[in-house]
């Protein structure tokens, strides 16, 4: 008998009992489904990160001073005032540096008329919207000349826009007073939403740096410096070579402690992929389990189906049937029935996957291999638990088996 | 004359427990191309494992089975199963109709297995339909027809591979008098027109009348062998 044969028997036994058929795919469909969902999730899941730590900046490399013992408490790291912006300028030529920025953090009050607004005041150079890959939406950002001079200009975020000036009036131009200090409004900067760490990144006014050292902070140091390696390749060899050029300037010789600290968010980036992965392929694990279950199900139905058909397989062998093509007919009906289940499970996987993708507006994305996987594993489930009721009717005495009652 | 079957010192022994029955103690029997027989005995006398032997749905355990003048006897299933479907045709007291299935597609069961295409299954079926003289019931299911109906489809099921023998166990033990008297005219009418061998097992001697030939058994040995001088029509 055909292959082509033996499935036309086995879909036309299927459809002889249409709502059986159906309940007993239910099983794989969901366990499919579940699977496709899941793993849609993850994925969705993974890249949402991989876009909020991306958004911090690409190939950045963070420099931190170290932390310094105060009467024998030890402040965590940025305690210490070490790094300079000289340290910056001269990691700046370095192989492998794009670009450099000096970062002085600062919270205060900032005023504009009548309204006025806590936030983060950022001392930065030029190169920091290049770094951080953060666009202007309106006027310039700060330039050499600005940063040479200490001169008196920010650049707000989109939250600052919004809370100084509400009535949605272009702040360019205008004056906002930091610290007492008058300062003229260059350029606003494109609004980026929460970081990673859900904090508002849109919160924050830049002014050069050393107008934040000169106003604000009245230090000769900086809290960070930002370096932006060329690719992300350097991204290893650039964080080895900047700490071994801040360790020559520091004047730091073995075994004495780094007064600074190196770090690169490419290891906090791998981090989070890797606990996505984790995640994955716990939740594909719970949905193979499923799968499991819809398969004991299909060998359950196929059971009692071999019980209640014992007549119609008398009747197939006394016509010619042999043993093998009744056990392939059955096996071809488990497999039918998990395979079809499997691709209506890769559908209703796929409108669930939409579905959740619209609420979460998570990026979410199923990998055409596991579409594969899942209706492949299906109809290994058919296979595996199609063989025995498969069995059990071949091994029928056709005798017997016609007189069954 | 061709001869289709021809047993000789036939035996069969069932384990039983521990005790072992004797359905068959050697039986002598042969069957001529054409002939119409009835098989008789009272339930136990070995006919209906004649039958199944004689089908080869079984085997036996001493003596030699000669079908269309082959040793069956020591055939493997699988070989069995292909006589089965392309030399012998079955028709049952139970009908035995695939349920939720036409009557037409019943038909054409054992061409499936026998590998006929499927472009002729259809066309062979019907016309077997057509000789059974019910055409009009092609595309009806089992659940449509009465009794009579549905065992005329499964003697159009057991004609569909033209086969040298059609085996008949009690066919009408499940129908009303006027059905068994029309089911046995239509065996007759089969004979008498078609040539077509045909085997029936049967308790009751109003059926058995139609034959031209009864054989009675009786304890696993065949007691009769007579030619029936008084057909019934």
């Amino acid at each position: 008998m055909t292959l082509k044969a033996t499935l036309a028997v086995a879909l036309a036994a299927l459809v002889r009992n249409k709502a059986r058929s159906l309940l007993t795919m239910l099983g794989i469909v969901i366990g499919v489904a579940a699977v496709i969902v899941t793993v849609a999730i993850g994925v969705g899941a993974r890249t949402s990160v991989q876009q909020s730590i991306n958004s911090l900046g690409s190939n950045l490399i963070v420099i931190q001073p170290g932390s310094v013992t105060q009467t024998g408490a030890r402040t965590g790291f940025g305690g210490a005032s070490t790094l300079t912006p000289e340290d910056g300028l001269a990691i700046a030529k370095l192989a492998d540096v794009a670009a450099i920025s000096p970062m002085v953090s600062v919270r205060t009050q900032v005023v504009a008329g009548e309204n006025n607004w806590q936030t983060t005041i950022g001392g930065v150079a030029p190169t920091y919207t290049f770094i951080r890959s953060w666009p202007l939406v309106g006027g310039r950002f700060i330039n050499e000349n600005d940063v040479a001079s200490a001169a008196k200009v920010a650049v707000l975020g989109q939250t600052v826009v919004a809370q100084l000036f509400p009535g949605g009036q272009s702040p360019l131009g205008q004056t906002v007073i930091l610290k007492g200090a008058p300062f003229t409004v260059i350029g606003t900067l494109a609004a980026l939403g929460q970081s990673g760490t859900g904090q508002d990144q849109d919160d924050t006014v830049l002014i050069p740096y050393t107008s934040a050292m000169e106003r604000l902070t009245g230090l000769t140091t900086v809290n960070t410096l930002m370096v932006s390696a060329t690719s992300a390749t350097a991204i290893d060899p650039v964080q080895q070579s900047v700490t071994a050029l801040l360790e020559q300037r520091h004047r730091i010789v073995p075994p004495q402690a780094d007064d600074f600290q190196v770090r690169n968010l490419q290891s906090i980036a791998q981090t989070a992929s890797q606990t996505g992965t984790v995640m994955e392929l716990l939740l594909a694990g719970v949905a193979a389990v499923s799968l499991l279950v819809g398969g004991i199900g299909i060998m359950n139905i196929m059971l009692v189906s071999v019980t209640e058909r014992t007549r119609e397989i008398g009747l197939r062998m006394s016509v010619g049937a042999r043993a093998a093509t009744i056990l392939r007919q059955f096996l071809a009906e488990a497999i039918v029935l998990s395979t079809i289940g499997g691709l209506i499970g890769v559908v209703a996987g796929g409108a669930g996957t939409i579905a959740i993708g619209l609420l979460t507006h998570w990026p979410m994305a199923i990998p055409p291999q596991w579409i594969f996987a899942s209706v492949a594993f299906s109809a290994v489930v058919g296979i595996f638990f199609g063989y025995y009721p498969a069995r059990q009717a071949a091994a029928l005495n056709p005798i017997e088996a016609l007189r069954f009652e | 004359m061709a001869r289709v079957v021809e047993v000789a010192g036939l035996q069969k022994t069932y384990a039983l427990g521990d005790e072992s029955v004797k359905a068959l103690r050697g039986v002598d029997l042969s069957l001529e191309a054409g002939e119409f027989v009835a098989v008789m005995g009272p339930s136990g006398s070995g006919k209906s494992t004649f039958m199944h032997i004689a089908g080869l749905l079984d085997t036996p355990t001493a003596g030699t089975y000669r079908f269309e003048d082959c040793e069956v006897s020591t055939l493997s299933p699988d070989a069995r199963a292909d006589i089965r479907g392309r030399r012998l045709g079955f028709v049952f007291q139970a009908y035995n109709l695939l349920p939720r299935t036409s009557a037409v597609e019943n038909v054409e069961l054992p061409m499936v297995y026998a590998g006929v295409p499927e472009i002729d299954r259809r066309r062979i079926a019907l016309e077997k339909l057509e000789t059974i003289g019910i055409p009009q019931l092609a595309n009806h299911h089992p659940n449509q027809m009465s009794g009579g109906q549905q065992q005329r489809v499964a003697i159009a099921r057991a004609l569909v591979n033209d086969p040298g023998l059609i085996l008949a166990d009690e066919p009408t033990g499940a129908l009303d008098t006027q059905s068994s008297q029309d089911i046995m005219r239509l065996f007759t009418r089969l004979n008498a027109e078609e040539g077509i061998t045909i085997m029936i097992v049967t308790h009751e001697s109003e059926v058995a009348a139609y034959a031209r030939r009864i054989v009675t058994f009786r304890d696993g040995l065949i007691t009769s062998d007579t030619l029936n001088q008084r057909r019934a029509a």
